[in-house]
């Protein structure tokens, strides 16, 4: 993985040099809320409903064993003992006191992370397939040209005070394993006739009360002209945004007031003027990047085998783990989703425990998805079992890995200042209604996204089935929407109709799900049966 | 009844006005009537609370929102950490 130069450092141990200053003078009553907001939201530190909540950045996925054990001991000695990931592969701590922020930014900064860009209006925390470098399917790891792009990007002037958020993508498998065209800039690492590596390029997407489907606005693009092509789509975002209208920033907005044709033809202007710049990375910058994602030192006569006589391990390796590029090597998904916890949290000690594992078992390395579960991405196939065992010690062997209980669901009403209902509670009711391991298999794949409010941090618009909380008259209430996905077959769910209370939206989901047990054919995914039967096929089950 | 809740400065921590001063404990709050913007600016300006706000409650000083009572009671799903002695009957509005 990347590993800082001492620039690197500098830069993040002046922030939270910055940032002590800037705690002091706000404890010492030198700066009022309106002054000092936009300083910490800078360092990735909101105020929600009961204490500050640190939002630490983990650059498209990726983290040490050293690094996960800081997460623990920030957990342990600043939080409350747990921590919990995120849908953009962060991880957000739900307790922090103001006086000790900056400690934990220079807890933090030690092990190379900080929580810069993961707030506000940035280029934020860049996310990428959790699979990189590991998958069987990639043509290459996409995580060089990420990492290039947060170094570009990271405190650059004209991406400092940006009409809102912007997010960015970076996959190279045809798999979408990242949500990829929800996000403002969504880049595909594709090969070309002439066997030239390079990107497709999307732009557009988000969720959020307008939800958007990133548009293809590139084909292909050198891979060499990329830092020229993103500043050309901010620069276009930049002088257009309606920095007038907080729901009318985000670059969709723009793409779609403008259309696609008249945004491309913009951008593309742009880009003519940019490339004539010279501000592309050298080669020798690229490959001084890439150097540091070099393959871990495999080995090559890995025994394929496994010995699968004990049901439960072949039926965790059967859900959880997914093939490798090398012979004798796995990628072992950590599923986050035990029935009846909480989407994405972590004790102390299971971050404790995973780092050990990923030390002793996956060369120190670890992802985090934006499904809110965690991957072993190197495995050897004959340490498996110790994986399994190691992880069955900490409570960490579910095998839902896309199913009906391995359900995104934002923090909610229970944490989150700008929430109009709960998403937790629902998501243990429902997985607790569909705990049967049986019934998951039967069901198949069915991917459950539940957000407290419309910002959508639980990606409601791209579950196959979603739930939108709103605020009705003080009261919690939840819409239902079918039809959405994250992954290559992309698209955005739609309102059932009327909304429900706590309860009701469980059992109209639940009929919902019956209505598609009723109407599948073979080897038809829920969503296979939605497309097919539309939502005239599913609404009279959910309404009666 | 009209409370003033807000988060305490240096801890993020979420706190009730009492009349004279910041409980934790929502049970400790003061009906403030129509001197609610007053008494926030004045705590505010003296950077003695973070994010203060009215909260309206029933006669016997429930927050009638349940978004109030989430504050006063801690997460739903993590009621182990709440400060209040009575969670679940809070966040029912009991
Ligand atoms: S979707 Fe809304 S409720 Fe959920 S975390 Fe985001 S802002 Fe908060």
């Amino acid at each position: 993985m990347y590993r800082y130069d001492q620039y690197d450092q500098a830069m993040v141990d002046a922030r939270v040099a910055e940032f002590r200053d800037q705690v002091a003078r706000r404890l010492a009553g030198k700066m009022n809320d309106d002054q000092f907001k936009p300083l910490r939201l800078k360092n990735g530190l909101y105020l929600q409903l009961h204490a500050y909540m640190l939002r630490i950045a983990i650059p498209y996925g990726t983290l040490n064993s050293g690094q996960m054990r800081t997460l623990a001991h920030i957990a342990r000695r600043y939080d409350k003992g747990y921590g919990h990931f995120t849908t953009r592969q962060n991880i957000q701590f739900n307790w922090i006191k103001l006086a000790e922020a900056p400690d934990i930014l220079a807890d933090l900064a030690r092990v190379e992370m900080h929580a810069i860009q993961t707030s506000g209006e940035s280029i934020r925390n860049i996310s990428a397939d959790p699979y990189a470098g590991a998958a069987a399917d990639e043509i290459c790891d996409p995580r060089p040209w990420a990492e290039l792009l947060r170094q570009a990007t990271s405190f650059h002037p004209e991406f400092s005070y940006l009409p809102r958020k912007f997010k960015i993508a970076v996959i190279a498998a045809e798999v979408d394993r990242a949500a990829l065209r929800w996000h403002d800039c969504a880049l595909r690492i594709v090969t070309n006739a002439a066997g030239e590596q390079g990107f497709e390029v999307y732009a557009g997407g988000g969720m959020g009360r307008t939800p958007m489907i990133a548009f293809k606005i590139r084909d292909f693009l050198p891979a060499g002209q990329i830092f020229s092509y993103l500043q050309a789509i901010l620069r276009v975002w930049n002088l257009h945004a309606r920095r007038d209208n907080i729901h009318k920033q985000r670059m969709k907005i723009l793409v779609h007031t403008l259309g696609e044709d008249a945004f491309r033809t913009e951008v593309e202007a742009a880009f003519t003027h940019i490339l004539t710049l010279g501000s592309d990375f050298p080669a020798a910058e690229y490959d001084r990047i890439a150097a540091h994602f070099t393959p871990p030192p495999f080995d090559a006569d890995a025994p394929d085998d496994m010995d699968l006589s004990d049901p439960d391990f072949a039926r965790w390796v059967a859900r959880q783990v997914v093939a490798h590029k090398m012979p004798g090597y796995a990628i072992v998904n950590i599923s986050l989703k035990p029935v009846g916890g909480i989407p994405g949290d972590v004790s102390a000690d299971q971050m404790d425990a995973i780092a050990d594992i990923a030390q002793k078992y996956s060369f120190d390395d670890l992802r985090s998805a934006y499904t809110q579960n965690l991957v072993l991405p190197h495995v050897r196939k004959a340490d498996l079992f110790a994986v399994w065992q190691a992880l069955k010690a900490i409570n960490l062997v579910d095998t839902n890995r896309d199913q009906i209980t391995d359900i995104i669901a934002c923090p909610g009403l229970d944490y989150c200042s700008l929430a109009n209902a709960r998403s937790i509670p629902l998501a243990q009711k429902i997985a607790q209604r569909f705990a049967d391991p049986a019934v998951g298999d039967d069901i198949g794949d069915l991917n459950i996204k539940i957000s407290g409010c419309i910002n959508a941090c639980g990606h409601h618009h791209a579950g196959h089935i979603g739930i939108l909380g709103v605020d009705r008259k003080g009261i919690e209430n939840y819409q239902l929407l079918l039809g959405g996905s994250g992954a290559e077959d992309i698209s955005a769910a739609k309102i059932t109709g009327p909304g429900f209370d706590e309860d009701g939206v469980v059992d109209a989901l639940e009929r919902a799900v019956n209505a598609y047990r009723a109407q599948r054919t073979p080897g038809e995914r829920f969503i296979d049966t939605y497309r097919r039967v539309g939502m005239d096929g599913f609404k009279e089950a959910i309404y009666g | 009844m009209i409370l003033i809740s807000g988060n305490d400065l240096a801890s993020g921590a979420v706190t009730w006005w009492t009349g004279t001063g910041w409980s934790h404990h929502f049970g400790d709050a003061v009906d403030v009537a129509g001197d609610g913007a007053a008494i926030i600016a004045a705590e505010e300006a003296a950077c003695r609370v973070n994010g203060a706000a009215v909260v309206e409650a029933d006669a016997a000083g429930m927050p009638r929102h349940i978004k109030d009572r989430i504050r006063a009671a801690g997460p739903s799903v993590r009621i182990d950490l709440g400060i209040n002695p009575a969670v679940p009957a809070v966040l029912a509005g009991q």
